[in-house]
Protein backbone atom coordinates (compact mmCIF):
# COMPACT_ATOMS: atom_id res chain seq x y z
CA UNK A 1 0.00 0.00 0.00
CA UNK A 2 1.28 3.43 -0.78
CA UNK A 3 1.86 5.76 2.11
CA UNK A 4 -0.81 8.21 1.11
CA UNK A 5 -3.41 5.47 0.78
CA UNK A 6 -2.32 3.93 4.04
CA UNK A 7 -2.83 7.23 5.82
CA UNK A 8 -6.22 7.68 4.20
CA UNK A 9 -7.22 4.21 5.39
CA UNK A 10 -5.97 4.96 8.89
CA UNK A 11 -8.02 8.15 8.99
CA UNK A 12 -11.11 6.27 7.84
CA UNK A 13 -10.41 3.51 10.34
CA UNK A 14 -10.15 6.00 13.17
CA UNK A 15 -13.22 7.95 12.17
CA UNK A 16 -15.26 4.76 11.81
CA UNK A 17 -15.83 5.17 8.07
CA UNK A 18 -14.62 1.69 7.17
CA UNK A 19 -17.12 -1.11 6.61
CA UNK A 20 -17.15 -3.97 9.10
CA UNK A 21 -15.24 -6.21 6.73
CA UNK A 22 -12.61 -3.60 5.92
CA UNK A 23 -12.26 -2.93 9.59
CA UNK A 24 -11.65 -6.57 10.44
CA UNK A 25 -9.10 -6.82 7.63
CA UNK A 26 -7.34 -3.74 8.87
CA UNK A 27 -7.28 -5.08 12.42
CA UNK A 28 -5.45 -8.14 11.09
CA UNK A 29 -2.91 -5.91 9.34
CA UNK A 30 -2.38 -3.99 12.55
CA UNK A 31 -1.75 -7.15 14.50
CA UNK A 32 0.75 -8.38 11.97
CA UNK A 33 2.70 -5.20 11.58
CA UNK A 34 4.00 -3.36 14.59
CA UNK A 35 4.94 -0.42 12.32
CA UNK A 36 1.42 0.08 11.03
CA UNK A 37 0.05 -0.39 14.50
CA UNK A 38 2.29 2.36 15.77
CA UNK A 39 1.24 4.65 12.90
CA UNK A 40 -2.39 4.17 13.88
CA UNK A 41 -1.73 5.00 17.50
CA UNK A 42 0.40 7.99 16.65
CA UNK A 43 -2.13 9.34 14.20
CA UNK A 44 -4.94 8.95 16.67
CA UNK A 45 -2.98 10.94 19.21
CA UNK A 46 -2.25 13.57 16.60
CA UNK A 47 -5.89 13.87 15.51
CA UNK A 48 -6.96 14.21 19.13
CA UNK A 49 -4.53 17.06 19.53
CA UNK A 50 -5.85 18.70 16.35
CA UNK A 51 -9.39 18.36 17.66
CA UNK A 52 -8.51 19.95 20.99
CA UNK A 53 -6.65 22.68 19.13
CA UNK A 54 -9.63 23.43 16.89
CA UNK A 55 -12.02 23.50 19.83
CA UNK A 56 -9.88 25.89 21.77
CA UNK A 57 -9.57 28.18 18.74
CA UNK A 58 -13.34 28.24 18.43
CA UNK A 59 -14.08 28.96 22.07
CA UNK A 60 -11.41 31.67 22.11
CA UNK A 61 -13.05 33.23 19.09
CA UNK A 62 -16.52 33.11 20.66
CA UNK A 63 -15.21 34.52 23.89
CA UNK A 64 -13.44 37.42 22.19
CA UNK A 65 -16.45 38.27 20.10
CA UNK A 66 -18.84 38.20 23.04
CA UNK A 67 -16.48 40.32 25.08
CA UNK A 68 -16.07 43.02 22.44
CA UNK A 69 -19.83 43.15 21.85
CA UNK A 70 -20.50 43.62 25.54
CA UNK A 71 -17.78 46.21 25.76
CA UNK A 72 -19.21 48.10 22.78
CA UNK A 73 -22.61 48.09 24.50
CA UNK A 74 -21.08 49.77 27.50
CA UNK A 75 -21.30 46.78 29.81
CA UNK A 76 -18.01 47.64 31.51
CA UNK A 77 -15.42 50.35 31.60
CA UNK A 78 -11.97 50.33 33.08
CA UNK A 79 -12.28 51.48 36.67
CA UNK A 80 -9.75 53.37 38.71
CA UNK A 81 -8.35 51.30 41.51
CA UNK A 82 -10.16 52.31 44.69
CA UNK A 83 -8.01 54.61 46.79
CA UNK A 84 -6.44 51.97 48.98
CA UNK A 85 -3.72 53.17 51.34
CA UNK A 86 -0.26 51.81 50.86
CA UNK A 87 -0.27 48.08 51.48
CA UNK A 88 2.44 48.14 54.14
CA UNK A 89 0.65 50.82 56.13
CA UNK A 90 -2.60 48.90 55.76
CA UNK A 91 -1.00 45.73 57.05
CA UNK A 92 0.71 47.55 59.88
CA UNK A 93 -2.46 49.09 61.18
CA UNK A 94 -4.25 45.78 60.89
CA UNK A 95 -1.64 43.64 62.59
CA UNK A 96 0.21 46.02 64.91
CA UNK A 97 -1.17 44.46 68.06
CA UNK A 98 -0.27 40.98 66.93
CA UNK A 99 3.18 42.13 65.91
CA UNK A 100 3.73 43.78 69.27
CA UNK A 101 2.71 40.66 71.15
CA UNK A 102 4.80 38.45 68.91
CA UNK A 103 7.79 40.73 69.35
CA UNK A 104 7.56 40.69 73.12
CA UNK A 105 7.22 36.93 73.13
CA UNK A 106 10.26 36.79 70.92
CA UNK A 107 12.19 38.92 73.38
CA UNK A 108 11.17 36.78 76.35
CA UNK A 109 12.05 33.68 74.50
CA UNK A 110 15.50 34.99 73.58
CA UNK A 111 16.27 35.90 77.19
CA UNK A 112 14.84 32.65 78.46
CA UNK A 113 16.97 30.54 76.10
CA UNK A 114 20.16 32.38 76.96
CA UNK A 115 19.50 31.81 80.65
CA UNK A 116 18.99 28.12 80.03
CA UNK A 117 22.10 27.89 77.92
CA UNK A 118 24.16 29.70 80.56
CA UNK A 119 22.80 27.44 83.26
CA UNK A 120 23.45 24.25 81.38
CA UNK A 121 26.73 24.95 79.65
CA UNK A 122 29.06 24.37 82.60
CA UNK A 123 27.72 20.87 83.03
CA UNK A 124 29.00 19.96 79.60
CA UNK A 125 32.40 19.20 81.03
CA UNK A 126 35.40 17.06 80.37
CA UNK A 127 33.99 13.90 81.87
CA UNK A 128 31.20 13.73 79.36
CA UNK A 129 33.61 14.11 76.50
CA UNK A 130 35.60 11.30 77.99
CA UNK A 131 32.54 9.12 78.10
CA UNK A 132 31.99 9.76 74.47
CA UNK A 133 35.45 8.69 73.50
CA UNK A 134 35.02 5.56 75.58
CA UNK A 135 31.89 4.81 73.73
CA UNK A 136 33.81 5.10 70.49
CA UNK A 137 36.24 2.48 71.74
CA UNK A 138 33.43 0.15 72.62
CA UNK A 139 31.97 0.59 69.19
CA UNK A 140 35.32 -0.18 67.65
CA UNK A 141 35.58 -3.38 69.65
CA UNK A 142 32.13 -4.48 68.74
CA UNK A 143 32.31 -3.56 65.13
CA UNK A 144 32.76 -7.06 63.83
CA UNK A 145 29.94 -8.47 65.90
CA UNK A 146 27.65 -5.63 64.85
CA UNK A 147 28.45 -6.07 61.20
CA UNK A 148 27.34 -9.64 61.51
CA UNK A 149 24.11 -8.64 63.22
CA UNK A 150 23.30 -6.06 60.59
CA UNK A 151 23.56 -8.68 57.91
CA UNK A 152 21.14 -10.85 59.76
CA UNK A 153 18.59 -8.09 60.20
CA UNK A 154 18.87 -7.17 56.57
CA UNK A 155 17.06 -10.08 55.00
CA UNK A 156 13.82 -11.74 55.96
CA UNK A 157 14.26 -14.61 53.58
CA UNK A 158 14.53 -17.84 55.60
CA UNK A 159 18.08 -19.10 56.01
CA UNK A 160 18.15 -22.02 53.62
CA UNK A 161 15.67 -20.60 51.14
CA UNK A 162 16.70 -19.76 47.63
CA UNK A 163 15.36 -16.77 45.75
CA UNK A 164 13.97 -18.00 42.48
CA UNK A 165 11.86 -15.26 40.98
CA UNK A 166 10.97 -11.62 41.36
CA UNK A 167 9.14 -8.66 39.93
CA UNK A 168 7.06 -5.69 40.94
CA UNK A 169 3.76 -5.23 42.76
CA UNK A 170 1.50 -2.56 44.18
CA UNK A 171 -1.01 -2.06 46.98
CA UNK A 172 -4.73 -2.40 46.31
CA UNK A 173 -5.91 -2.26 49.90
CA UNK A 174 -4.36 -0.38 52.79
CA UNK A 175 -4.51 -3.55 54.91
CA UNK A 176 -1.48 -4.72 52.93
CA UNK A 177 -2.90 -6.55 49.93
CA UNK A 178 -0.59 -6.45 46.93
CA UNK A 179 -1.25 -7.39 43.33
CA UNK A 180 1.52 -8.85 41.21
CA UNK A 181 1.83 -11.34 38.35
CA UNK A 182 1.32 -15.04 39.02
CA UNK A 183 4.56 -15.77 37.16
CA UNK A 184 6.48 -13.53 39.52
CA UNK A 185 5.70 -16.00 42.33
CA UNK A 186 7.40 -19.19 41.24
CA UNK A 187 8.28 -20.17 44.82
CA UNK A 188 6.17 -21.02 47.87
CA UNK A 189 7.10 -18.01 49.96
CA UNK A 190 7.48 -14.34 49.26
CA UNK A 191 8.84 -11.15 50.66
CA UNK A 192 8.21 -7.64 49.43
CA UNK A 193 10.51 -4.64 49.58
CA UNK A 194 9.16 -1.12 49.70
CA UNK A 195 10.69 1.81 47.84
CA UNK A 196 12.76 2.69 50.90
CA UNK A 197 14.43 -0.71 50.74
CA UNK A 198 12.66 -2.18 53.78
CA UNK A 199 11.86 -5.89 53.56
CA UNK A 200 8.49 -7.17 54.73
CA UNK A 201 7.16 -10.69 55.07
CA UNK A 202 4.25 -11.55 52.82
CA UNK A 203 1.92 -14.47 52.27
CA UNK A 204 0.68 -15.68 48.91
CA UNK A 205 -3.12 -15.61 49.11
CA UNK A 206 -4.24 -16.31 45.59
CA UNK A 207 -2.71 -17.03 42.24
CA UNK A 208 -4.48 -17.14 38.89
CA UNK A 209 -2.13 -18.48 36.25
CA UNK A 210 -4.56 -17.97 33.34
CA UNK A 211 -4.88 -14.26 33.93
CA UNK A 212 -1.36 -14.03 35.33
CA UNK A 213 -2.48 -12.21 38.47
CA UNK A 214 -1.65 -13.02 42.06
CA UNK A 215 -2.53 -11.57 45.42
CA UNK A 216 -0.14 -11.21 48.34
CA UNK A 217 -0.72 -9.96 51.84
CA UNK A 218 1.94 -8.23 53.87
CA UNK A 219 2.11 -9.92 57.26
CA UNK A 220 4.77 -8.09 59.14
CA UNK A 221 4.73 -6.03 62.32
CA UNK A 222 6.94 -3.44 60.62
CA UNK A 223 4.30 -2.71 57.98
CA UNK A 224 2.87 0.76 58.36
CA UNK A 225 -0.64 0.90 57.00
CA UNK A 226 -1.21 4.00 54.84
CA UNK A 227 -4.43 5.98 55.27
CA UNK A 228 -5.54 5.83 51.66
CA UNK A 229 -4.33 4.64 48.29
CA UNK A 230 -4.04 7.49 45.78
CA UNK A 231 -5.16 5.62 42.66
CA UNK A 232 -8.54 4.18 41.71
CA UNK A 233 -8.75 0.85 39.89
CA UNK A 234 -10.32 1.72 36.54
CA UNK A 235 -13.55 -0.16 35.89
CA UNK A 236 -13.83 0.75 32.23
CA UNK A 237 -11.69 -0.09 29.22
CA UNK A 238 -9.12 2.54 28.35
CA UNK A 239 -8.77 4.30 25.02
CA UNK A 240 -6.36 3.60 22.23
CA UNK A 241 -3.43 5.97 22.21
CA UNK A 242 -3.92 6.94 25.83
CA UNK A 243 -0.72 8.07 27.46
CA UNK A 244 0.42 5.76 30.21
CA UNK A 245 3.21 5.39 32.72
CA UNK A 246 4.51 2.78 35.08
CA UNK A 247 6.65 2.38 38.17
CA UNK A 248 8.51 -0.84 38.79
CA UNK A 249 11.66 -2.53 39.99
CA UNK A 250 13.37 -3.82 36.86
CA UNK A 251 16.86 -3.66 38.26
CA UNK A 252 18.61 -5.88 40.75
CA UNK A 253 19.41 -3.06 43.13
CA UNK A 254 15.75 -2.54 44.14
CA UNK A 255 15.69 0.99 42.79
CA UNK A 256 12.32 2.09 41.53
CA UNK A 257 12.23 3.02 37.84
CA UNK A 258 9.75 5.17 35.95
CA UNK A 259 8.70 4.41 32.38
CA UNK A 260 6.23 6.01 30.03
CA UNK A 261 4.51 5.16 26.77
CA UNK A 262 1.06 4.69 25.37
CA UNK A 263 -1.66 2.14 24.96
CA UNK A 264 -1.27 0.68 21.48
CA UNK A 265 -4.12 -1.83 21.27
CA UNK A 266 -7.18 -2.67 23.30
CA UNK A 267 -6.43 -6.36 23.06
CA UNK A 268 -3.35 -8.30 23.99
CA UNK A 269 -1.34 -11.09 22.41
CA UNK A 270 -3.30 -12.79 19.62
CA UNK A 271 -6.38 -10.75 20.36
CA UNK A 272 -6.61 -11.65 24.06
CA UNK A 273 -9.42 -9.46 25.36
CA UNK A 274 -8.28 -9.57 28.98
CA UNK A 275 -5.18 -7.53 28.25
CA UNK A 276 -3.86 -4.46 26.47
CA UNK A 277 -0.92 -4.05 24.19
CA UNK A 278 1.28 -1.23 25.34
CA UNK A 279 4.24 0.59 23.92
CA UNK A 280 6.70 0.97 26.75
CA UNK A 281 10.24 0.00 27.49
CA UNK A 282 9.53 -2.98 29.68
CA UNK A 283 12.32 -4.97 31.22
CA UNK A 284 11.81 -8.33 32.93
CA UNK A 285 11.52 -6.93 36.48
CA UNK A 286 8.59 -4.79 35.40
CA UNK A 287 6.35 -7.85 35.61
CA UNK A 288 3.53 -7.04 38.01
CA UNK A 289 4.12 -3.30 37.81
CA UNK A 290 1.04 -1.09 37.57
CA UNK A 291 0.07 0.93 34.49
CA UNK A 292 -1.44 4.34 35.17
CA UNK A 293 -3.14 6.67 32.73
CA UNK A 294 -2.38 10.38 32.72
CA UNK A 295 -5.17 10.99 35.23
CA UNK A 296 -3.41 8.69 37.64
CA UNK A 297 -5.98 5.92 37.45
CA UNK A 298 -4.70 2.37 37.53
CA UNK A 299 -5.59 0.75 34.22
CA UNK A 300 -3.55 -2.43 34.11
CA UNK A 301 -0.71 -4.65 35.28
CA UNK A 302 2.35 -5.26 33.11
CA UNK A 303 2.58 -8.92 32.31
CA UNK A 304 4.70 -10.04 29.41
CA UNK A 305 6.90 -8.68 26.73
CA UNK A 306 6.71 -9.78 23.16
CA UNK A 307 10.08 -11.34 22.43
CA UNK A 308 10.52 -10.00 18.93
CA UNK A 309 9.36 -6.41 19.05
CA UNK A 310 11.33 -4.01 21.18
CA UNK A 311 9.18 -1.84 23.39
CA UNK A 312 6.00 -3.84 22.86
CA UNK A 313 4.55 -5.29 26.03
CA UNK A 314 1.24 -6.52 27.34
CA UNK A 315 -0.71 -5.56 30.39
CA UNK A 316 -3.54 -7.34 32.17
CA UNK A 317 -6.57 -5.03 32.26
CA UNK A 318 -7.58 -3.49 35.57
CA UNK A 319 -11.02 -5.07 35.21
CA UNK A 320 -9.32 -8.45 35.79
CA UNK A 321 -8.19 -7.25 39.23
CA UNK A 322 -11.81 -6.61 40.06
CA UNK A 323 -12.61 -10.14 38.86
CA UNK A 324 -9.92 -11.57 41.14
CA UNK A 325 -11.38 -9.76 44.13
CA UNK A 326 -14.84 -11.04 43.24
CA UNK A 327 -13.49 -14.56 42.80
CA UNK A 328 -12.13 -14.42 46.35
CA UNK A 329 -15.54 -13.56 47.69
CA UNK A 330 -17.05 -16.55 45.93
CA UNK A 331 -14.56 -19.02 47.35
CA UNK A 332 -15.34 -20.74 50.66
CA UNK A 333 -11.76 -20.49 51.91
CA UNK A 334 -11.18 -16.87 51.01
CA UNK A 335 -14.61 -15.33 51.39
CA UNK A 336 -13.64 -13.61 54.64
CA UNK A 337 -10.95 -11.56 52.98
CA UNK A 338 -12.57 -8.20 52.71
CA UNK A 339 -10.72 -6.20 50.09
CA UNK A 340 -11.84 -2.64 49.54
CA UNK A 341 -10.52 -1.49 46.20
CA UNK A 342 -9.58 2.19 46.11
CA UNK A 343 -12.24 4.22 44.32
CA UNK A 344 -10.74 7.70 44.18
CA UNK A 345 -7.70 9.00 42.42
CA UNK A 346 -5.98 11.73 44.32
CA UNK A 347 -2.60 11.64 42.68
CA UNK A 348 -3.44 13.46 39.46
CA UNK A 349 -1.51 16.33 40.86
CA UNK A 350 0.18 19.23 39.19
CA UNK A 351 3.37 17.63 38.06
CA UNK A 352 4.56 14.15 37.33
CA UNK A 353 7.45 14.36 39.75
CA UNK A 354 5.38 14.94 42.88
CA UNK A 355 2.86 12.41 41.61
CA UNK A 356 5.63 9.80 41.38
CA UNK A 357 6.99 10.75 44.80
CA UNK A 358 3.59 9.97 46.21
CA UNK A 359 2.93 6.82 44.16
CA UNK A 360 6.21 5.13 44.93
CA UNK A 361 5.13 4.66 48.55
CA UNK A 362 2.59 2.13 47.29
CA UNK A 363 4.95 0.17 45.04
CA UNK A 364 6.79 -2.95 46.11
CA UNK A 365 9.53 -5.11 44.73
CA UNK A 366 8.41 -8.73 45.06
CA UNK A 367 10.74 -11.68 45.61
CA UNK A 368 9.72 -15.29 45.77
CA UNK A 369 11.68 -18.16 47.30
CA UNK A 370 11.57 -21.87 47.93
CA UNK B 1 -31.56 23.66 43.74
CA UNK B 2 -32.75 25.89 40.93
CA UNK B 3 -29.48 27.81 40.93
CA UNK B 4 -27.63 24.52 40.64
CA UNK B 5 -29.72 23.53 37.62
CA UNK B 6 -29.01 26.86 36.00
CA UNK B 7 -25.31 26.39 36.51
CA UNK B 8 -25.50 22.94 34.93
CA UNK B 9 -27.35 24.36 31.92
CA UNK B 10 -24.79 27.11 31.64
CA UNK B 11 -21.92 24.64 31.66
CA UNK B 12 -23.66 22.55 29.05
CA UNK B 13 -23.99 25.63 26.87
CA UNK B 14 -20.34 26.46 27.37
CA UNK B 15 -19.36 22.93 26.39
CA UNK B 16 -21.16 23.45 23.09
CA UNK B 17 -19.47 26.78 22.45
CA UNK B 18 -22.82 28.57 22.76
CA UNK B 19 -22.30 32.33 22.70
CA UNK B 20 -25.35 32.93 24.93
CA UNK B 21 -23.74 30.88 27.68
CA UNK B 22 -20.42 32.66 27.21
CA UNK B 23 -22.20 35.99 27.44
CA UNK B 24 -23.96 35.01 30.66
CA UNK B 25 -20.63 34.00 32.18
CA UNK B 26 -19.10 37.35 31.25
CA UNK B 27 -22.07 39.29 32.54
CA UNK B 28 -22.25 37.44 35.85
CA UNK B 29 -18.59 37.14 36.74
CA UNK B 30 -16.32 39.49 34.82
CA UNK B 31 -16.78 42.45 37.18
CA UNK B 32 -15.55 40.34 40.08
CA UNK B 33 -12.33 39.50 38.21
CA UNK B 34 -11.95 43.06 37.02
CA UNK B 35 -12.05 44.32 40.62
CA UNK B 36 -9.64 41.66 41.76
CA UNK B 37 -7.06 42.29 39.04
CA UNK B 38 -7.31 46.05 39.13
CA UNK B 39 -6.95 46.09 42.90
CA UNK B 40 -3.83 44.00 42.58
CA UNK B 41 -1.54 45.90 40.27
CA UNK B 42 -3.32 44.98 37.05
CA UNK B 43 -5.16 46.73 34.24
CA UNK B 44 -8.50 46.22 32.54
CA UNK B 45 -6.76 44.41 29.70
CA UNK B 46 -5.03 42.11 32.16
CA UNK B 47 -8.42 41.25 33.65
CA UNK B 48 -9.78 40.52 30.17
CA UNK B 49 -6.87 38.16 29.38
CA UNK B 50 -7.00 36.34 32.69
CA UNK B 51 -10.76 35.89 32.51
CA UNK B 52 -10.56 34.54 29.00
CA UNK B 53 -7.92 32.02 30.01
CA UNK B 54 -10.03 30.91 32.95
CA UNK B 55 -13.06 30.50 30.71
CA UNK B 56 -11.06 28.33 28.31
CA UNK B 57 -9.86 26.25 31.25
CA UNK B 58 -13.46 25.77 32.37
CA UNK B 59 -14.47 24.95 28.81
CA UNK B 60 -11.82 22.27 28.53
CA UNK B 61 -12.79 20.88 31.90
CA UNK B 62 -16.43 20.47 30.91
CA UNK B 63 -15.35 18.58 27.78
CA UNK B 64 -14.01 15.74 29.89
CA UNK B 65 -16.13 12.64 30.50
CA UNK B 66 -15.02 12.63 34.08
CA UNK B 67 -16.11 16.23 34.56
CA UNK B 68 -17.41 17.25 37.96
CA UNK B 69 -17.50 20.75 39.29
CA UNK B 70 -17.37 20.53 43.05
CA UNK B 71 -18.03 24.20 43.63
CA UNK B 72 -19.92 27.12 42.11
CA UNK B 73 -18.83 28.41 38.71
CA UNK B 74 -18.03 31.72 40.35
CA UNK B 75 -15.66 30.14 42.85
CA UNK B 76 -13.97 28.07 40.19
CA UNK B 77 -13.43 31.00 37.82
CA UNK B 78 -12.14 33.13 40.63
CA UNK B 79 -9.72 30.45 41.80
CA UNK B 80 -8.28 29.98 38.31
CA UNK B 81 -7.99 33.74 37.76
CA UNK B 82 -6.34 34.20 41.11
CA UNK B 83 -3.78 31.52 40.34
CA UNK B 84 -3.08 32.88 36.86
CA UNK B 85 -2.78 36.45 38.04
CA UNK B 86 -0.50 35.53 40.90
CA UNK B 87 1.74 33.70 38.48
CA UNK B 88 1.85 36.65 36.12
CA UNK B 89 2.67 39.05 38.95
CA UNK B 90 5.49 36.81 40.02
CA UNK B 91 6.82 36.66 36.47
CA UNK B 92 6.82 40.45 36.34
CA UNK B 93 8.52 40.55 39.72
CA UNK B 94 5.70 42.64 41.14
CA UNK B 95 4.32 40.24 43.66
CA UNK B 96 5.26 41.18 47.17
CA UNK B 97 2.45 40.97 49.67
CA UNK B 98 -0.71 38.91 50.05
CA UNK B 99 -3.34 39.74 47.43
CA UNK B 100 -6.32 41.75 48.42
CA UNK B 101 -9.36 39.61 47.71
CA UNK B 102 -12.92 39.35 48.92
CA UNK B 103 -13.94 36.17 47.18
CA UNK B 104 -13.91 32.60 48.27
CA UNK B 105 -11.45 30.40 46.43
CA UNK B 106 -10.56 26.73 46.32
CA UNK B 107 -7.32 24.89 45.77
CA UNK B 108 -6.95 24.10 42.08
CA UNK B 109 -3.44 22.69 42.09
CA UNK B 110 -4.61 19.52 40.35
CA UNK B 111 -6.45 21.35 37.61
CA UNK B 112 -3.59 23.75 37.04
CA UNK B 113 -1.30 20.84 36.15
CA UNK B 114 -3.67 19.71 33.44
CA UNK B 115 -4.31 23.25 32.25
CA UNK B 116 -0.61 23.90 31.85
CA UNK B 117 -0.17 20.65 29.98
CA UNK B 118 -2.97 21.56 27.59
CA UNK B 119 -1.60 25.07 27.15
CA UNK B 120 1.74 23.58 26.20
CA UNK B 121 0.19 21.18 23.67
CA UNK B 122 -1.83 24.01 22.17
CA UNK B 123 1.23 26.21 21.85
CA UNK B 124 3.17 23.43 20.12
CA UNK B 125 0.39 22.83 17.61
CA UNK B 126 0.03 26.56 17.04
CA UNK B 127 3.74 27.00 16.41
CA UNK B 128 3.84 23.97 14.13
CA UNK B 129 0.89 25.18 12.07
CA UNK B 130 2.23 28.70 11.78
CA UNK B 131 5.67 27.60 10.69
CA UNK B 132 4.17 25.53 7.84
CA UNK B 133 3.51 28.52 5.61
CA UNK B 134 0.83 28.81 2.94
CA UNK B 135 -1.01 27.13 1.35
CA UNK B 136 -0.28 24.23 3.75
CA UNK B 137 -1.62 26.00 6.83
CA UNK B 138 -4.96 27.00 5.30
CA UNK B 139 -5.35 23.69 3.53
CA UNK B 140 -4.92 21.67 6.72
CA UNK B 141 -7.03 24.08 8.73
CA UNK B 142 -9.73 23.79 6.10
CA UNK B 143 -9.69 20.01 6.26
CA UNK B 144 -9.09 19.25 9.93
CA UNK B 145 -10.38 22.32 11.73
CA UNK B 146 -13.23 23.51 9.54
CA UNK B 147 -14.04 19.98 8.28
CA UNK B 148 -14.34 20.97 4.63
CA UNK B 149 -14.46 18.29 1.93
CA UNK B 150 -11.62 17.64 -0.51
CA UNK B 151 -13.70 18.80 -3.47
CA UNK B 152 -14.45 22.11 -1.84
CA UNK B 153 -10.84 22.62 -0.84
CA UNK B 154 -9.66 21.78 -4.36
CA UNK B 155 -11.75 24.57 -5.87
CA UNK B 156 -10.90 26.99 -3.06
CA UNK B 157 -7.16 26.52 -3.55
CA UNK B 158 -7.31 26.22 -7.32
CA UNK B 159 -6.33 22.55 -7.69
CA UNK B 160 -7.52 20.91 -10.86
CA UNK B 161 -9.14 18.01 -8.99
CA UNK B 162 -9.68 16.53 -5.55
CA UNK B 163 -6.81 14.06 -5.99
CA UNK B 164 -4.30 16.84 -6.46
CA UNK B 165 -5.60 18.54 -3.36
CA UNK B 166 -5.35 15.24 -1.51
CA UNK B 167 -1.71 14.82 -2.52
CA UNK B 168 -0.90 18.31 -1.40
CA UNK B 169 -2.75 17.78 1.86
CA UNK B 170 -0.78 14.60 2.49
CA UNK B 171 2.56 16.36 2.01
CA UNK B 172 1.51 19.21 4.27
CA UNK B 173 0.23 16.81 6.91
CA UNK B 174 3.49 14.89 7.00
CA UNK B 175 5.38 18.13 7.55
CA UNK B 176 3.00 19.24 10.28
CA UNK B 177 3.21 15.91 12.09
CA UNK B 178 6.97 16.03 11.99
CA UNK B 179 7.03 19.56 13.36
CA UNK B 180 4.52 18.65 16.04
CA UNK B 181 6.08 15.43 17.26
CA UNK B 182 9.62 16.79 17.49
CA UNK B 183 8.32 19.07 20.23
CA UNK B 184 5.51 17.08 21.73
CA UNK B 185 6.73 14.54 24.22
CA UNK B 186 4.44 11.58 24.66
CA UNK B 187 3.64 10.89 28.26
CA UNK B 188 5.07 14.05 29.72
Amino acid sequence: MEDIQLLETIEKYLSGELSDQERTEFDVIRQKSADIDQMVVEHKLFLNQMETYAKRKNITHTSQQVFSNLLANGEWAPIEAVGVPNKVIQLWSKYKKVIAIAASFGGFFAIFTSIIVMYLSPSLNGSQLLQLSKAVEVIKKNQQVQGHLLNEVKTKVPENAKLISGGSGFLIDTKGYIITNAHVLKGDGAIVINSKGQELNARIIYSDVTNDLALLKIEDKDYKQPKTIPYAIRRKISDLGEEIFTLGFPRNDNDIVYGKGYLSAQTGYEGDSSSYQIQINANPGYSGAPIFNSNGELIGVISTRQKLAEGVAFAVKSTEIIDVVNALKGNEKTKDINIKLPKFTSSASSNRKSQLDNLKNFMYSVKSFN
Amino acid sequence: MKAELNEQALLKGLAQNDSKAVETLYKSHFTMIQHFVENNNGSFDDARDVFQEAMIALYEKVQLDSFVLTCQIKTYLFSICKHLWLKRLQQMGKYSSPLSENEESISIEMDMGQIEKKDAAFAIMDRALNSLGEPCKSLLEGYYLNKKGMQELASQFGYTNADNAKNQKYKCLMRLKKLFFTQYNIGD
